[in-house]
């Protein structure tokens, strides 16, 4: 590589860093409120979060170490959880909200890369957007940052042994997702505010109901966009990104 | 995928995501953050939050820069990531 290309490099994930650091990413509609978990239940959820954090950035380092040709595309599967989540839209619920773009990154990456970019966002959404919160980040970490992410590697994996198209695999990874995401805040939320008659269960069922079903076109659309964005990745880029899928294979198969 | 293919799926996001307001005009298009604020005060009436945000946007204005400048900044990396790499392919020949 020559050294130019080398500081051209380096200058673009520097100005991105910065970006990403100064600029919250506002989020009006899924991740739980600050106050509004019981603090039982946000360290509860801090603590389940705390080990995928640190082998999320464990596996980001070994990224960087052995494969520094991938920093640039990590910053973009970055890059995409940015603009995706600035996406506030319509829903058929009558209300808004908007994708959370972890998919690419998780396909690309692995889960755990994404469990710190997620942690990134929603940090600085919370200080500067206060949208989510501090005490609560630890439950929004694992729902967008956690679960999200395993759910879309699991199913891109499952879909590319059952012999889906790559496509219709990419696209099931974001939708499920996206899906599964707001299903675990529901559940978060649930869990801490059982009903009176009902419990828990009914909880759950009113919750999902404002979260998952305002959901489901919104996932659809993050669906289509991450086909978009992962085709025009893949088109130009077949060799190194083959080769990336089976560097994330291996890192996980650990 | 075939440049077709590109604009039908552009087609698909842009229908799914004017349909809801076109469709029902009249909703009042609120966060599902503060739909479920509401059903977590209906459950539970007592239930005092017990911290409130650091720092809030002054207004709705700035708000909505930050927004706007967050979805700029995002697809401005993009856009020069993918630049990059079509040129790369090009001048590999």
């Amino acid at each position: 590589m020559i050294p130019k290309c080398n500081v051209r490099k380096t200058f673009f994930l520097a100005g991105f860093i910065v970006i990403f650091w100064l600029l919250p990413k506002s989020a009006s509609a899924m991740h739980i409120m600050e106050g509004f978990l019981p603090w039982n239940w946000a360290l509860m959820w801090t603590l389940v979060t705390l080990p995928f954090l640190i082998w999320g950035f464990k596996s980001i380092s070994k990224i960087f170490n052995e494969k520094p040709e991938y920093k640039m595309l990590l910053a973009m599967a970055g890059a995409f959880v940015f603009v995706i989540s600035a996406l506030k839209m319509p829903s058929v619920t009558g209300s808004c909200s908007h994708p959370t773009g972890v998919a690419l990154g998780a396909v690309l990456f692995g889960p755990v890369a994404m469990t710190v970019i997620s942690s990134i966002v929603l940090l600085f959404q919370a200080l500067l957007l206060a949208h989510g919160g501090i005490t609560t980040l630890g439950a929004n970490i694992f729902s967008m940052g956690v679960a999200g992410p395993l759910l879309a590697f699991a199913v891109y994996k499952l879909g590319q042994k059952g012999g889906f198209p790559r496509w219709l695999s990419v696209f099931l990874a974001a939708f499920l997702a996206n899906m599964g995401t707001y299903l675990v805040t529901s559940l978060q939320l649930a869990l801490a505010f059982p009903m009176e008659t009902g419990g828990v269960a009914a909880s759950f069922v009113k919750f999902s109901s404002i979260f998952a079903i305002t959901q489901i076109p919104l996932a659809a659309s993050e669906g289509i966009l991450t086909i978009i964005v992962f085709n025009l990745l893949f088109n130009y880029n077949r060799q190194e990104l083959q080769g990336l899928l089976h560097f994330s294979e291996e890192v996980h198969s650990q | 995928m075939k440049k077709w293919h590109y604009i039908l799926l552009i087609c698909i996001l842009a229908a799914l995501i004017t349909a809801p307001v076109l469709l029902m005009p009249d909703r009042d298009y609120e966060g599902a953050d503060n739909i479920a604020e509401e059903v977590i005060m209906a459950i539970n009436p007592l239930y005092d939050p017990w911290i409130e945000p650091v720092w809030e946007p002054p207004s709705k204005e700035i708000e909505s820069f930050l927004f706007a400048f967050q979805a700029a900044a995002g697809s401005a990396f993009i856009g020069f990531y993918l630049g990059k790499i079509t040129t790369r392919r090009k001048n590999r020949g």
